[in-house]
Formats: structure tokens, C-alpha cells, sequence
């Protein structure tokens, strides 16, 4: 699996809850600031990702989209 | 690649206020999202409360109006009253809702107004600094129950969609919570419905959000939404707690 949840990293306040509900453990808490400051989240294990989109729906500040890898391509 | 989650056209593209972990947002995305699969855009009128949301009217990709404090509803009957062609809900803090705008609320519900209220509960006054609200649970501590709220002297917490349930004009009930993905996908369900409740010319709709608000509870967001589930969940009564029925009693 290659699916991509892609981070918004200006709209990401660093409150983790994106990391919290993820069932496979994809999501972590980087090192790079953004402009306010907030360390983003960013993926670390890309092929875990299973695309069930928990993280999108709990994130608050719609700083991020789940795409899925289309089979065949 | 296959987009499996995108963002709305139902909200602008201004990021929003609130603090980290703040549950406003998602209930923003989830009416956003509403209004983009209803096809409702073009024709609704928003009313922003005063509070933290107060600022939501910058958010929604349709028409608001801002109300004064509490009065979120009486300018909603004044907008639906006029236009009775477009759909118009309010989007209401349980600061705004069910404490200054209390008298408001009831009345709308009493009255069967063809508007639909979000109502955001999260136990505190936000804005103003973490001050106790009509909703604070017992032994909760805030700004202004510093030992805890003791039902003694500052009365109990009131859960208003109950009450809401036994006034006749109120067709729709819901009380949900924002807590986990599944309880996200409940509340969409429910403000689908309270929704469609409006559009179908039934009566007044009413949604309850449980919500979070980590900054003023003094936890940081993953553990406010286990407060939101232990402490809270248990004190409101969750559901839908009334549906619009048709003759013979079935719901509709």
C-alpha cells in the first residue's frame, strides 16, 4: 500500500488528535515549525497507511486529505 | 491517486481561530460538508452567536448574519419569517444557547420555527475565559467554581435538548458528541436529519454537540476528549431524543 494522507502543515496546530485515533500508528509530530510556530505532523511509515480517513475526520482544522493508491495503476 | 477525504466547498478557505484541538472545527467541516451535499450554498442563511464562534460567519461559505448575544435564534425566526425560501440555522455555544439566549431558544422551539440550531456544548464559557456555564457538571472546576461546582449553592447542570424534547413545536431532537470517529459520523447523521427536518417544512430541529474545550478544562487535546468521555457522556442524554412522527405514530 502507498497511500498518502497529505498535511496542510500552515493549518496544523499540533494538537495530535490526528495521531491518537490512527489505528495503524502512521501519523507523528515532526520537527519542522510553521509560521505560528506549531510543530505539523507529518507521515512516518507511508506503507502502514490503510487510508480510513480517522485522521481527516478528527482533525479540526481541515489540514488534512487521504488519498488512496488505485489498484492496477 | 483516489481522493478518499478532501475539503469542502461548504467552508472558505480561511484557517480557522480556535485553539489546538478544539472541537468547532469539526463541527464547521461537518455542516460545511452538509451544505455541499444538500446543494444548500446558494440559498442559507447562517447566524453566528457571540463566543468563541462568534467569528464563524467568516468560515461558512454562505450568507450570515452575526446576532447579539443570545438572540441567535430571534434573528433566525426574523430571516426565515421573511425568506421562507431559504434555509437558515444557527450556530450557538451552550454560552450563547442555554444561558443568555435560554428565554430564546424555548421560545423558537415553542413556537415551531422553521429553523435549524447547532447547539455546541463543552461545559464552559470559552471566550470569556473558562467562567462555569449552565452546563459545568458537578465538582467541575472553572475560572469562577474554583473548588468545583457544588449543586448547593450554584444548582445543577441543565441539559437542554432533554427539556427541549417536551415542547411540542420541537420536532427534531439530537445529542451528540464529537469524541471519535464514529461519534463524528453520528452527529453528521443527526444534522443530516435535523436538515432535512427544516427543508421538509416540519417544525423547529435541534442538534447538541458534546464538545471539548481543552484550553479553559486545563488538559491538552487528546485527554479533553477522554474527559468529554468519561465525565461528560455519562451527565447528557445522548441520541435521538425525539423524531418528527406521522399519523400512527411512525417516525418519519
Amino acid at each position: 500500500m502507498n497511500n498518502l494522507v497529505k498535511i496542510n502543515s500552515e493549518r496544523c496546530k499540533s494538537c495530535g488528535l490526528c495521531i491518537h485515533v490512527c489505528p495503524k500508528d502512521v501519523l507523528t509530530i515532526g520537527e519542522i515549525a510553521n509560521s505560528k510556530g506549531y510543530y505539523t505532523v507529518e507521515m512516518k511509515d507511508q506503507t502502514m497507511c490503510i487510508a480510513c480517513a480517522f485522521c481527516a475526520l478528527i482533525c479540526p482544522d481541515l489540514a488534512l486529505e487521504v488519498y488512496r493508491e488505485e489498484k492496477g495503476k | 491517486m483516489k481522493p478518499i477525504f478532501t475539503k469542502t466547498k461548504g467552508l472558505t478557505d480561511r484557517p480557522f481561530h480556535y485553539c489546538p484541538g478544539c472541537t468547532h472545527g469539526i463541527i464547521h467541516r461537518l455542516i460545511g460538508e452538509l451544505l455541499e451535499e444538500m446543494n444548500l450554498i446558494e440559498k442559507t442563511i447562517g447566524v453566528a452567536p457571540v463566543g468563541c464562534s462568534g467569528f464563524c460567519e467568516n468560515y461558512f461559505a454562505c450568507d450570515m448574519i452575526g446576532a447579539a448575544h443570545g438572540r441567535a435564534v430571534a434573528v433566525a425566526t426574523g430571516a426565515k419569517r421573511a425568506r421562507p425560501d431559504r434555509f437558515v440555522f444557527t450556530y450557538q455555544g451552550d454560552g450563547d444557547g442555554a444561558s443568555i439566549g435560554l428565554a430564546e431558544t424555548i421560545s423558537a422551539a415553542a413556537r415551531g420555527e422553521r429553523i435549524t440550531s447547532i447547539f455546541v456544548n463543552n461545559a464552559i464559557y470559552g471566550m470569556t475565559g473558562g467562567q462555569m456555564a449552565p452546563t459545568s457538571l458537578i465538582g467541575q472546576k472553572t475560572s469562577t467554581s474554583p473548588y468545583g461546582r457544588d449543586a448547593e449553592t450554584m444548582g445543577f447542570p441543565l441539559d437542554l435538548p432533554k427539556i427541549l424534547t417536551q415542547v411540542e413545536g420541537a420536532v427534531y431532537v439530537a445529542s451528540v458528541s464529537v469524541d471519535s470517529p464514529q461519534g463524528i459520523k453520528e452527529a453528521k447523521k443527526a444534522l443530516r436529519r435535523a436538515f432535512q427536518v427544516q427543508l421538509d417544512g416540519l417544525g423547529y430541529s435541534f442538534v447538541s454537540i458534546l464538545s471539548t474545550c481543552p484550553t479553559n478544562w486545563g488538559v491538552n487535546p487528546v485527554e479533553a476528549l477522554e474527559w468529554l468521555q468519561t465525565k461528560m457522556k455519562p451527565h447528557f442524554a445522548l441520541g435521538e431524543l425525539k423524531v418528527p412522527t406521522i399519523e400512527g405514530g411512525d417516525a418519519v
